[in-house]
């Protein structure tokens, strides 16, 4: 489903530059459960930045469903994005202006689908994260965990195939990632792929594949139990 | 997406930015405001003038014997001989035209006028009734010379305030005789004051029938006649007309001059919509300074929203909604601003209008349609950089941190 094979990605740091992913080739299957882990700075995030198509990378080829999307254009990208993927981050990244369900509403907002239909959708969403009661709530009246919950909504308001979660704990206290966690690998469990990075050992271990990843290179794949 | 979605989406920030939002309309309002008002300034003034020379007659035409190059320059530069003089039958003959509604002959001299003991030197005017209608006049006292046959010289007369208080005094001037020169007229009516207009006072006027004139200066011929046009509009024809009888009337020869009042008018007009439209300019760059405004303010709207666009595009916005989503916010600030300008342009014009209840006072329809476009436009050519700007945002780098 997903293929990478040699992808570099180079950062121009005034004349430096920052290599921060080597060689990197990667397969993932539909339904697999990934762990990206690694030292700060080993290009985790630039890592899933390309596996999302927010990046792209300087040279190398990525095939997602059989398809090469090195070479697509922007608004391409977009649409890709859109209906294939969901982005969980450390930050959350909720706009602050708008309330949890408008936020969890803007993926369907933007690929236009209609109101009734997004109503529908929301509603089954808002139930399903416990967030019934934090609707009309903006995020600033959020607790760090709820925010986190719009943001999972949120990415999976399209019923994207493939979520990609950027230490999406780093910022939670340990039981409410507990829960984070939890909810992500409910996604899983319901067939999606997931692809987490995190720094943290422990929840790094709950996936049932294992990527090492230091100085821009995978240097352990483990799928072992 | 949805324009629909676009609007909403763009409407929340605009209402969430409250102060901001404050800010653009002001500006925009003060510059669309300001082109409304000076505008109505400009056309205001420009409308009390034309009122002031409307009142003497815009559908009036002047016929003056001679012929003169440049119609409405200095009336009587005679061409060749001494002209054929206009008699009151080429009078009466211009009523055959459609276009003219009525007419007046005018013979002016200058005659002694007596009563009891009191004597005093005045312009006498002979013309028929219709002056009074031709030339939009009062009467305080009486009535106007009487209808009739122009030939027939009926002894009485209308005389002027200034000559009524100065021969009568305190006294009845009506039914008084008045003699002048060797004639006797009866007092018939007296003028309202009316100030000086076409050159001379009528305060200072006695007017008696054309034919009573014409027997007391001894004279056929007519000093001028002033004709009034059915409308506006028909001043042209009627001008075409009058010459056209006068000439068939005259063997063939163009021996007039025809003045009309709407040539003058005209350039008045002209520059007085000429000064309106270079005021309303120089109010309308305040809407240039807006609009530079809104493209400030847009600019560091981006930049504080780069996560915002950043999440926008990582959730599958194209570049193009993203541009769109701003530009959206840019016009409809635009659109804000322009139609609070027009309301507070509205209100300051009403405003100065009760102040100065004489000028009237009123945008015209170009200010009212340029102001809010010029205002929208700018700001719309003005959004685009940061529009574009905000597209072209590097998902990544907007989400990190750094
Ligand atoms: N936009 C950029 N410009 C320059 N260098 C960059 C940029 N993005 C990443 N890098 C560099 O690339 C390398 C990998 O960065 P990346 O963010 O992928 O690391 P990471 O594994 O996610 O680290 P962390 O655990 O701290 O999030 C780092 O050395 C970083 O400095
Ligand atoms: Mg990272």
């Amino acid at each position: 489903m997903i293929r990478l094979s040699t992808i570099e990605r180079v950062f121009l740091v005034g004349d430096e530059e920052v290599h921060a992913l080597r060689g990197v080739n990667l397969g993932i299957n539909a339904g697999e459960y990934l762990s990206i882990m690694g030292p700060s700075g080993s290009g985790k995030s630039s890592l899933l930045n390309i596996l999302g198509l927010l990046d792209r990378p300087n040279s190398g080829r990525y095939e997602l469903d059989g398809r090469d999307v090195t070479g697509l254009g922007d608004d391409e990208l977009a649409r890709v994005r859109r209906e294939k993927i969901g982005f969980v981050f450390q930050f959350f990244h909720l706009v602050p202006r708008l309330t949890a369900e408008q936020n969890i509403e803007l993926p369907m907002v933007l690929a236009g689908i209609d109101p009734a239909e997004r109503r529908q959708r929301l509603n089954k969403l808002l139930a399903e994260y416990g967030l019934e009661d934090r609707a009309r709530h903006r995020p600033d009246q959020l607790s760090g965990g709820q925010c986190q919950r719009v943001a999972i909504a949120r990415a999976m308001s399209m019923q994207p195939r493939i979520i990609l979660a950027d230490e999406p704990t780093g910022n939670l206290d340990r039981n409410t990632g507990q829960e984070v966690m939890a909810l992500l690998e409910k996604l899983h469990a319901d067939g999606g792929t997931l692809v987490v990075v995190t720094h943290d050992n422990e929840l790094g271990s709950r996936a049932k594949r294992r990527i090492r990843i230091v100085d821009g290179q995978i240097v352990g794949d483990d799928s072992g139990t | 997406m949805r324009f629909a979605d676009i609007l909403n989406f763009a409407w929340q920030v605009v209402r969430g930015s409250r102060s901001r939002t404050a800010l653009i309309l002001l500006a925009m309002g003060i510059g669309v405001a300001a082109v409304v008002i000076v505008s109505s300034l400009g056309e205001g003034a420009r409308r009390y003038v034309l009122d002031q020379f409307g009142s003497l007659g815009t559908n009036l035409l002047i016929v003056l014997p001679g012929r003169s190059e440049t119609a409405g320059g200095a009336p009587g530069f005679i061409v060749g001989k001494t002209p054929r003089s206009i008699t009151i039958d080429d009078a009466i003959a211009l009523t055959r035209s459609h276009s003219v509604k009525r007419f007046a002959p005018l013979i002016i001299g200058t005659g002694d006028a007596r009563w009891n003991s009191k004597n005093r030197e005045v312009p006498v005017l002979g013309t028929t009734a219709d002056y009074i209608q031709v030339r939009h006049m009062e009467m305080a006292q009486g009535h106007f010379l009487p209808e009739g046959d122009p030939h027939h010289a009926e002894p009485v007369c209308v005389v002027g305030m200034l000559v009524r208080r100065e021969l009568f005094g305190a006294q009845e001037a009506l039914g008084e005789w008045l003699r002048i020169g060797d004639r006797r007229f009866r007092v018939v009516g007296v003028l309202a004051p009316q100030g000086q207009s076409l050159g001379f006072n009528t305060d200072e006027l006695v007017m008696v029938p054309l034919a009573s004139a014409q027997a007391l200066f001894n004279t056929d011929s007519l000093f001028r006649i002033l004709v009034e046009a059915k409308g506006r509009e028909r001043v042209p024809d009627a001008r075409e007309d009058v010459l056209e009888i006068i000439k068939t009337r005259h063997e063939g020869e163009r021996d007039i001059t025809v003045i009309t009042q709407d040539a003058v008018l005209a350039t008045f007009d002209r520059i007085l919509r000429a000064l309106t439209l270079a005021v309303g300019g120089i109010a309308a760059i305040s809407l240039g300074v807006a609009g530079i405004l809104i493209m400030n303010v847009m600019l560091i709207s981006v930049s504080q929203r780069r996560k915002e666009i950043g999440l926008l595009k990582a959730i599958g916005a194209t570049s193009g909604e993203v541009k769109m989503i701003f530009f959206t916010e840019a016009v409809i600030l635009a659109l804000g601003g322009a139609v609070m300008g027009l309301l507070v342009g509205k209100l300051g014009q009403m405003a100065i209008g009760q102040l100065y209840p004489a000028i009237p006072f009123s945008p015209p329809w170009w200010a009212l349609i340029a102001a809010p476009l010029t205002a929208i436009i700018t700001s719309i050519l003005l959004s685009v950089a940061p529009a574009r700007r905000a597209a072209q945002l590097d998902p990544v780098q907007a989400l990190s941190r750094r």
